[in-house]
């Protein structure tokens, strides 16, 4: 099957759906490249990425994406201000050192910026840890406490304070409930910050 | 073993520019001939060049088996990364080199014997002006991609710099925008090795003696920045040279020393001294940020969207990843297309002409970009 008929994650899908045709996109923590080459396939967008990963970074490159290798705290600071229509961060605020910084930037070089998270405020989080008494693990968050990459706990309540205190303005917000991310999710309008499993939002100044 | 490589039409070519060469240094050069070989079908519309730009000490011979290996027959050819079936792949000796492009072993109209140090002092850019001209003669307007690693990437840049519209996309691998102090130290050594050798005489030796010994000094040299720590350690440890204990004397007994005697030996037999002394100096006065900063090249490199790519090797200590890493910075606050990889590699600066899977598929890849979708 060509690449392009291949269907989206189904969180990028909704990411890509907020995303106007013919844009200027950077995607921090970019993977493979899988949402920035649907964007230029299918919305002709003008994309950049930035991925730590040697082989991520060349997977990229090897399917005809622009994409810089590096960390996305120190790579993103290059690009000139509003050189970007959106940033993308997919999945990747809760293991940053420094969220407020990454937010700053992200809307210091685009107009837009998207953040997704899993929330850590999910029913069964919550249930889970008064039942065992242990720290939580679940098919998002499948990590022990000692090598956890997600360091920066937050449920989709914390982003709207967060979003609050640091000025900002959540333009849209997709709270979804999904048994596998890849394949299939759905929106959750009632209780989302019980019943959602991620967070993605659409952010301005 | 060679029957792949089904590019055994391509020998070296001549041109002989009609106009004198204006260097950078304001004097001007009369009478200079390019050395180049090409690979591969220009197609109708002339979209489908490739310039490829050598390094320190390569020549135009980059592949095919044309008496010798081509020095990246291992990336050029049909099928491999720059894929000669689809592409029209050219490379040319650099101006002051000594593969056939008028250099210091060149006769001196005026004196009708070789130049020897009366050869005007060239730079990354006139070497670049030359292939220019020599691009202009093949009739090609925009070249597909130039692409050039070490003194090669300096020579990419310099293109970028000088003619924006012209170059496609780019590549430049294991390179700096400008020369360190680390980098000048060693090319230093390597000239007064040179310079140093009694039968030098001023640079007049042909005819006579070569500065053999001093020539052979200055390439061991080289070969120490070309490696890494790692690659030694792992290439020669400590390990004896056809012996199991020390002879106490003074010739070359572990083998790393037999491999820099070797590698000093066979490179008298190929390359001219004075070359040397003079393409060093180019790279050691290679500096091309002020010159993308003044002249809006890459204000105009971000305006055509033509893409870059940089790629750094982590072993490399000559151009070690933060140089090419200022390359991609300066681009990209200019807004220019730019890609990065840092191939992981042990074995030093050699890396970029080494086979390797990785810089293969990149480079394929990259320039196949837009052609994708």
């Amino acid at each position: 099957m060509p690449e392009s008929k291949q269907s989206l994650r189904y969180d990028l899908s909704i990411i890509e759906s907020w995303v106007s045709p013919g844009s200027r996109v950077l995607g921090l923590g970019c993977g493979d490249g899988e949402l920035l080459w649907s964007l230029k396939t299918r919305k002709n967008v003008v994309e950049t990425g930035i991925e730590i990963d040697e082989s991520l970074v060349a997977r990229c490159i090897e399917r005809g994406l622009t994409v810089v290798q590096g960390d996305i705290n120190e790579e993103v600071k290059d690009y000139p201000d509003g050189f970007f229509d959106y940033v993308v961060c997919s999945q990747t605020l809760q293991q940053a050192f420094d969220p407020p910084e990454i937010i700053r930037e992200m809307l210091r070089v685009a107009k837009y910026a998207v953040v997704s998270f899993p929330n850590f405020c999910h029913w069964r989080i919550r249930l889970q840890m008064m039942a065992s008494g242990h720290v939580p693990r679940t098919r998002e968050l499948p990590f022990e406490w000692y090598n956890t990459p997600n360091i920066r706990v937050l449920s989709l309540k914390d982003f709207h304070t967060f979003a609050k205190e640091m000025g900002f303005r959540i333009l849209k917000e997709a709270a979804i409930n999904s048994q596998d991310i890849r394949v299939s999710g759905t929106e959750v309008n009632f209780l989302p910050n019980l019943r959602a499993t991620y967070g993605i939002y659409l952010i301005g100044r | 073993m060679q029957e792949e490589c089904a590019e055994e039409t391509a020998k070296k070519q001549f041109y002989t520019l009609d106009d004198e060469v204006t260097l950078e240094n304001g004097q001007s050069l009369p009478g200079v001939t390019v050395a180049y070989e090409t690979w591969g079908t220009l197609n109708a519309d002339k979209s489908n060049a490739i310039l490829i730009c050598h390094a320190l000490t390569g020549d135009s011979h980059a592949a095919g088996s044309n008496g010798s290996i081509g020095w990246w027959d291992t990336m050029v050819g049909p099928g491999r990364g720059i894929d000669t079936d689809r592409y029209f792949v050219i490379c040319s000796n650099i101006l002051g080199g000594c593969m056939g492009t008028t250099g210091p072993a060149s006769l001196n109209p005026v004196t009708g014997k070789p130049y020897g140090t009366d050869f005007p002092v060239v730079t990354i850019h006139d070497m670049v002006q030359v292939q220019a001209a020599l691009v202009d003669h093949l009739g090609i307007d925009r070249l597909h991609a130039v692409i050039g690693g070490s003194v090669g990437g300096m020579q990419v840049l310099s293109w970028c710099k000088n003619y924006p519209e012209r170059v496609g996309s780019a590549v430049a691998m294991a390179t700096t925008m400008r020369h360190s102090a680390l980098s000048i130290a060693f090319n230093e050594v390597a000239r007064q090795s040179i310079i140093s050798d009694p039968n030098w005489n001023e640079g007049h030796y042909y005819g006579g003696e070569k500065p053999s010994m001093g020539l052979s000094v200055a390439r061991m040299v080289g070969h120490i920045t070309y490696l890494s720590d790692e690659a030694m350690r792992q290439k020669f440890g400590r390990r004896l040279q056809n012996r199991d204990e020390f002879s106490f004397d003074f010739d070359a007994e572990f083998q790393v020393e037999s491999y820099l005697h070797y590698q000093g030996a066979k490179f008298v037999d190929r390359f001219d001294a004075n070359s040397l002394l003079y393409i060093t100096k180019a790279a050691d006065y290679f500096d091309i940020e002020p010159g993308f900063q003044e002249s809006g090249a890459l204000e105009r490199m971000a305006e055509l969207g033509h893409p870059f790519l940089v790629v750094s090797f982590t072993s490399d200590w000559l151009y070690p990843t933060y140089q090419n890493r200022e390359i991609v910075g300066l681009f990209k606050r200019h807004g220019v297309d730019v890609s990065f990889c840092e191939i992981e590699a042990s074995c030093g600066h050699d890396a970029f002409l080494l086979p390797s899977d990785r810089l293969t598929t990149i480079l394929t890849g990259f320039l196949g970009k837009g052609t994708h979708a």
